[in-house]
């Protein structure tokens, strides 16, 4: 038969020398092998303590933005629940009322804004949907739960902290987004 | 005779001294054999550039009494179709023939507390090494109980294995043995370790009869490359298939102790047992006194097992499982003619010696 690729290495089928039938100098072989490895530098991260340092395109759970005095960028439009191909974003619009003005960038806002993160592909989608850079993905990921319900993320779990009143968690939040103040690079 | 008279026969203080080794003994065994759980994951994990468990306590030395919790609030499942007076026997049975040995390997040599010289040897059996060997005989009924009481064909297999593996290389370790016997001319393990303080060790006298006990003894306490009874990618966990909780943990642990035992006895065979190397132990004695030097003894003695521990560990990361008939091949024909060889060539040349090496 015709080999398909090159790279056929044909089985020894010599029958094995005396040398090699007392096995012997095999395993010690083996073994001076597994013991030069106990002394080899371990490539593993202690996870918890340390992570990894991302890409700069890394999408992890999404976050709804605001500015810099604290208010929220959303203005819910719904461009980022059309946009989403998984179907994950829900919201309700609401008017911003007289003296909301700290809280609310503009005059519509979104009084309930839901992703659901077992739908969520992490596509980034909505990030690029978004016209007023409200929501975009951040660099948290991998979150655990007891029931689905806890899954369905909603303004609570999503708004970033106050910038003025809790800036590291918002320096946090915003990740490697404050050295790159155009995003994550993926609208180029 | 009233029976206060038969307690004024008994001697106190060696009932009491004998306890107290006794119990230090059998903790210790089973402290060495969590440890050697520890161990073991640790070297897997050292040789395979991983880290280990490192979670429980400071680079996770808590991880044994983790495991042992964790195994005592585990379910205790007997099956429904076992024999279950046999199916408790057999744990039982695998953890008391593993502690037995513990009672003729000399410790170390004499303390002297209390006005008394107290020998670190529990027993100082006279036939120390036949009773080694009848107690390592016995240890397969622990497996086969319980394989066979668990009334599963695995199990059964994992015990059928067992049995005749063990039962095949006792026969080449007796026979190497033989010729270490011939040398020593005792029985005794104290005995050989007296005579190993002054001379050389047995290892310089007999290398190819250590080589042929070591592989056995790989076999008998069912450590890899030998360890098809519990072969767990083709027997599911072999003979203790069935087994939960703490009877599982017995087995386990049994095995553990088994190996730290078999590597007292072979340090006490061929490597000099409680012999501290390249010191002259009479000029230590008047420098440090006696109960120093014993300790110090245990402690080298102590330092060999885990050498001898570590190489079982060594060997078992490296060497991947032998085949069942390979297994029996190397055990009836080729360790069992090598031991035969090495006995005979041993006879020859003592004759010889005696004989002042002429023809």
């Amino acid at each position: 038969m015709q080999a398909l690729t090159n790279r056929i290495k044909p089985v020894s089928r010599k029958p094995m020398s005396i040398w090699e039938r007392m096995y012997l100098p095999a395993i010690f072989k083996g073994m001076t092998i597994t013991f030069s490895h106990m002394f080899k530098k371990v490539p593993t991260i202690r996870y918890p303590e340390k992570t990894r340092p991302f890409s700069p395109v890394f999408r992890g759970l999404q976050i709804l933005n605001r500015d810099e005095e604290g208010r929220e960028n959303c203005t819910a439009c719904g461009l980022c629940a059309v946009a989403c191909p998984a179907e994950a974003i829900t919201m309700e619009a609401a008017e911003r009322k007289p003296g909301e003005e700290h809280l609310y960038r503009e005059e519509k806002y979104a009084a309930k804004y839901e992703i659901n993160m077992l739908r969520c592909i992490f596509c980034g989608l909505c990030e690029e949907a978004c016209p007023k850079d409200a929501v975009y993905l951040s660099e948290t990921f991998a979150p655990a739960n007891y029931q689905r319900k806890g899954f369905i993320y909603g303004k609570e779990n999503l708004l970033i902290p106050h910038p003025k009143e809790d800036p590291e968690g918002f320096a946090k939040a915003r990740g490697s987004r404050a050295a790159h103040p155009e995003g994550h690079g993926n609208e180029h | 005779m009233h029976l206060n008279h038969i307690f004024l026969l008994i001697d106190w203080a060696l009932f009491i001294e004998k306890l107290v080794l006794i119990i230090v003994v059998v903790m210790g065994s089973l402290l060495v054999a969590m440890y050697s759980t520890y161990a073991e994951r640790k070297v897997a994990a050292f040789m395979q550039d991983r880290v280990g468990p490192n979670r429980a306590g400071p680079f996770g030395i808590l991880q044994p009494v983790a495991d042992g919790v964790k195994l005592f609030f585990k379910e205790e499942i007997v099956p429904n179709f076992s024999s279950k007076f046999l199916f408790i026997l057999g744990p039982c049975l695998a953890m008391l023939t593993a502690m037995m040995i513990g009672a003729v390997i000399p410790w170390g040599d004499k303390i002297h507390l209390f006005g008394r010289d107290i020998s670190l040897q529990i027993a100082d059996v006279n036939i120390g090494i036949l009773y080694v060997f009848g107690i390592v005989s016995l240890g397969v009924y622990g497996i086969m109980i319980g394989g066979w009481a668990s009334n599963n064909k695995f199990s059964l297999l994992g015990a059928m294995r067992a049995a005749s593996q063990i039962v095949s290389y006792e026969l080449a370790m007796g026979i190497s043995l033989i010729a270490l016997l011939m040398i020593t001319g005792t029985l005794s393990l104290n005995e050989m370790v007296v005579q190993q303080k002054d001379h050389w060790w047995n290892i310089f006298k007999q290398p190819l009869g250590f080589l042929i006990f070591l592989i056995c003894a790989f076999a008998e306490t069912n450590r890899t490359p030998f360890d098809l009874p519990e072969a767990e990618n083709e027997l599911i966990g072999g003979y203790h298939a069935e087994y939960s909780s703490m009877k599982l943990g017995f087995y386990l642990f049994s095995e553990y102790i088994n190996m730290f035992l078999s590597g007292a006895v072979m340090a006490t065979l061929y490597f000099g047992g409680y012999d501290i190397p390249f010191v002259n132990d009479a000029n230590l004695v008047h420098n440090i006194g006696v109960n120093w030097l014993a300790i110090l003894e245990g402690t080298v003695f102590f330092i060999k097992i885990c050498c001898f521990i570590f190489l079982f560990m060594w060997v078992r990361w490296t060497v991947p499982r032998f085949r069942y008939d390979q297994l029996m091949n190397l055990g009836w024909k080729i360790l069992l003619p090598l031991a035969l060889f090495n006995m005979l060539v041993t006879g020859a040349l003592i004759l010889l010696k005696q004989n002042h090496w002429h023809f």
